[in-house]
């Protein structure tokens, strides 16, 4: 097939998308696969795209996945356009972690604590044998079996630190922080900036940044103080009733990377901490913000940042997966023009040199 | 007894392409001697210097070091392990740039205990008072024996890279264009602690630069390049002072102009 | 005698445990040298102990009791899963009992029972390169090692005690092995230092993400860095464990509620076991 000029290319985009929906819907002899199934049995797609989308709902979410045929940053593009026309009514209260139903909890640096160590559903200790099994459809398994719910409250790890005077404290304030979807992003950024464009940034991206502070490239030493998954309820405070109402729930994950000494011979040493929070069940992805979150505090710490994960406007530019992809594809669209001045240029370029060499 | 040279160079040659950065170059530093080697920036003597250092390899020549044991060693075929052992015992580098030469993320006192540590100094103690006497003779406050190079200014930074080098007492010490980044009143200073420590420890020392002046106040003796060749040499106040070759009457002119 | 259909005794194929074990001969050949190994995919993700394990696997066979340990216990998750996934694929039997175990594959953690000759102990390995926060350029590193050229690492030690009044690191402590190479010995508590040096047993190190595999033999000497007038101080706990009254273990922390309460308990849960079990065969007798 001829690639089409773009200027008689209306018929050719035409025809372009109807293959596409062809190809989405695969072999009309099978099934369609319904919103509901991609929500329910591709959960974990479904957060990531709700995560680097930006925009908690699961059920657009599913069809975003559904739509761009399993594609998740395509997914999550959808989800931003369609988020981007949605109102703004206001800013929520700080979600209250500590008060999660949590579903898993686990702590790397206590072997037991209060509330205990809860695993929940985790791919953690599973061999990674394909299970032919799956290949079958059957049954529904068995439920899992249940504990009795266990009353006990679960303070956090990093408060039990606090309490020692280990941890260092975060600044508290009660301004309301940036958003940065609404005012561009200026270096350098506060951290609750850099928090924000963390969250929607690209799992990969952030995983292999995070990766490469553990291998020397920026100094860290860091511990899981404790992972929580489950879900919060969110609070406003509407101006016209003055007080906290609760508008529904989230399901997020948390984690809080305890990190080694900072300190001198005048500051006594304490722990720091990387933070990372994101919607849904997306704990590779929480860990790996915490860690790029405790890297671009490095400057503030008075650490060397000479690394790519402690460098904020390196971290920042390029953490953003719609961007990213925007830029780099935008490669394939026509660019004729330039490279026609690039091919005369070059022409010029070669016959001097040649005729230089002739004479 | 001294007898022998400490290093002996014969017949260097060096091409990078077509252009000769070597040609022929043979010279000796006996102990406790300061050897500069002067010319316009090209002409040849940074190449010399890596050479005779053994950081590059000659097309021809060879450089033979008479080590503490007496033994005379070949520096382009000792191998790697060898000439980084000589690196940090026995010779010093002082480079143009202090952050070449130091490590700028770690105390004054890493810096300086750094080589001693690596020759087998393992008394903290030790290492601290060695450390503070040496910031103390390069005049560096010794109060500032845990602060980074970074806090330093350019002059102290190049002291505290005196400092470390000498610290293992080396015999040999390589140093290029020593005050060559930094403020002319800064620059007189440095040259005269460098010249007070190389007369205390009796240092051979060869020194490259394009500083006529600096040449004059340090050295002994004098090498002139120009396009890869010595073109004169000879005891420092008789070349200066009675250059034979015309490129050395421009040199020493453009200095007098200056 | 492999108990998964469709894999070979042990996961592996043979032709990959010849070749892991070609590696493990060298490194036992030149004590604390990282050898580069052919590290292949498991079917438990990096950073799970995926060197452990093919060190492991290409050296175990049927008369082998494992034991398996993480932190010192056997019974955390990741012991429990490493443990099952041989019990699986080798049919291996397997023991909680440091004495009774042929091969002991930790996590973190040297038991306190001393070990014997003909043991073999495999550590997993999460980054094999002592030097890597202070110069995280491979080739560099693999130069200074050549080189025997580990000034950056004492400089590393000289600031710590500049800046802290002493060496500030407690786990994953450097040592020099057989007076030629400095190696990390995995993150161990440095209070498990000195079990190292001489030990009867075969200490084998795997790391499966950065295909090293490195060697301490029998009765070689292991060193941990220190100055002569700051010399290495192994930490532990000042406490007895709860259950055993062990002051000579290292003890796991255990907070017991959100206003401060602690309890001390033994890492090593055979060990504890082991002693508990002691006093009450003394009560009854």
């Amino acid at each position: 097939m001829a690639y089409v000029a773009v200027k008689g290319g209306e018929r050719a985009i035409e025809h372009a998308h109807a293959w596409l929906a062809e190809e989405r819907r695969g072999d009309p002899a099978l099934p369609e696969l319904t919103v509901a199934q991609v929500e329910q049995q591709m959960s974990l797609a479904v957060d990531r795209v709700m995560a680097e989308g930006a925009c908690f709902d699961r059920g657009l979410a599913a069809l975003a996945v559904k739509q761009a045929r399993g594609d998740l940053i395509e997914a999550a593009f959808l989800l931003r356009a369609y988020r981007t026309t949605l109102p703004r009514f206001g800013a929520s209260m700080p979600l209250d972690t500590g008060a999660m139903r949590v579903r898993r909890r686990i702590s790397a640096t206590y072997k037991d604590l209060p509330g205990g160590q809860v695993l929940g559903p985790t791919f953690d200790y599973t061999h990674r044998l394909l299970d032919f099994a799956l290949a079958a459809e059957g049954e529904p398994p068995p439920p899992a079996p249940e504990s009795p719910a266990e009353a006990a409250a679960m303070p956090r790890v990093t408060g039990i630190l606090a309490q020692e005077g280990l941890m260092a404290a975060e600044p508290h304030s009660e301004a309301e922080p940036g958003d940065l979807t609404r005012e561009p992003l200026a270096f350098p950024a506060d951290r609750p900036l850099r928090l924000q464009a963390l969250a929607r940034g690209d799992e990969g991206f952030l995983l292999g940044l995070g990766y490469s502070t553990q291998r020397g490239y920026g100094n860290a030493h860091p511990f899981v103080g404790e992972i929580r998954l489950g879900e919060v309820a969110v609070e406003i405070v509407p101006p016209e009733l003055g007080f906290a109402i609760e508008i529904g729930d989230l399901t997020v994950t948390e984690c809080q990377m305890v990190n080694q000494f900072a300190g001198s011979r005048t500051e006594p040493p304490q722990f720091t901490r990387g933070y990372g929070l994101v919607f849904g069940h997306g704990e590779r992805k929480a860990m790996a913000m915490s860690l790029v979150d405790r890297a671009l505090r490095a400057a503030e710490l008075g650490e060397d940042a000479e690394a790519p994960a402690q460098s904020q406007e390196f971290v920042l530019y390029h953490c953003d997966n719609v961007e990213a992809t925007g830029f780099v594809e935008h490669l394939k669209l026509p660019h004729y023009v330039d490279f026609q001045s690039e091919l005369e240029k070059l022409r010029q370029l070669r016959a001097t040199a040649m005729q230089e060499a002739a004479e | 007894m001294m007898e022998t040279p400490l290093l002996e160079a014969h017949g260097l040659g060096l091409r990078f392409g077509t252009i000769p950065a070597l040609d022929g170059v043979s010279l000796e530093i006996w102990p406790g001697e300061v050897v500069a080697i002067v010319g316009e920036s090209g002409s040849g003597k940074t190449t010399l210097l890596r050479v005779l250092s053994g950081l590059l390899r000659p097309d021809a020549g060879s450089v033979a070091y008479r080590g503490p044991d007496g033994a005379t060693h070949s520096v382009h075929d000792m191998g790697e392990a060898a000439l980084r052992r000589l690196m940090r015992s026995d010779w010093g580098f002082v480079h143009q740039n202090p952050r070449d030469g130091l490590r700028m993320g770690v105390s004054a006192g890493g810096n300086v205990g750094e080589r001693l540590m690596a020759v087998g100094a393992r008394h903290y103690g030790g290492i601290r008072a060695e450390a503070t006497e040496w910031l103390r003779r390069v005049e560096i406050d010794p109060a500032r024996i845990d602060d980074t190079p970074q806090q330093f200014s350019g002059g102290m930074q190049q002291r505290l890279q005196i400092a470390r080098t000498l610290v293992t007492r080396p015999r040999l010490v390589f140093m290029d264009e020593p005050t060559g980044g930094l403020d002319v009143s800064v620059q007189a200073r440095l040259l005269d602690l460098i010249r007070e420590l190389v007369a205390d420890l009796g240092l051979a020392v060869l020194l490259v630069t394009h500083d006529i002046a600096a040449a004059r106040l340090l050295a002994h003796r004098l090498l002139v390049m120009r396009q890869g060749r010595v073109v004169e040499q000879g005891l420092t106040d008789r070349v200066l002072d009675d250059p034979q070759h015309e490129y050395t009457q421009l040199l020493v002119a453009s200095v007098l102009a200056a | 005698m492999s108990t998964a259909t469709g894999y070979n005794f042990a996961y592996l194929d043979e032709d990959t445990k010849r070749m892991i074990r070609r590696a493990i001969l060298k490194a036992v050949a030149i004590p604390g040298h990282q050898v580069p190994f052919g590290s292949r995919e498991m079917p438990l993700p990096y950073g799970w102990g995926t060197g452990g394990i093919q060190v492991t696997a290409s050296i175990i066979g049927p008369q082998d009791r494992l034991k398996v340990i993480d932190q010192g216990a056997d019974d955390t998750t990741n012991a429990v899963s490493i443990r099952r996934f041989f019990a699986r694929v080798a049919g291996v039997p397997t023991t909680e009992r440091t004495s009774e175990a042929s091969i002991i594959q930790t996590r973190h953690r040297i038991p306190e029972t001393p070990l014997r000759e003909g043991q073999i102990l495999v550590y997993q390995v999460p980054m094999p390169e002592p030097l890597f926060r202070l110069e995280p350029r491979v080739a560099e590193t693999k130069r200074l090692h050549a080189m025997a050229d580990y000034g950056l690492m004492h400089v590393r030690l000289y600031e710590d005690i500049a800046r802290h009044g002493h060496i500030a690191i407690s786990y994953n402590y450097p040592v020099m092995v057989n007076g030629r190479y400095l190696m990390a010995p995995s993150p161990i508590p440095a209070f498990d230092n000195p079990k190292m040096d001489r030990m009867p047993a075969l200490q084998l190190f795997g790391a499966g993400r950065e295909k090293r595999i490195y060697a301490v033999p029998p009765y070689t000497a292991v060193r941990s860095l220190d100055f002569e007038d700051h010399p290495f101080e192994p930490v532990r706990a000042k406490a007895a464990c709860a259950l055993c009254g062990s002051r000579e273990s290292y003890l796991d922390e255990v907070v017991t509620d959100d206003r401060g309460g602690r309890m001390f308990l033994c890492s090593d849960t055979d060990y504890c076991g082991e002693r508990q079990a002691a006093v009450q065969r003394d009560a009854a007798e």
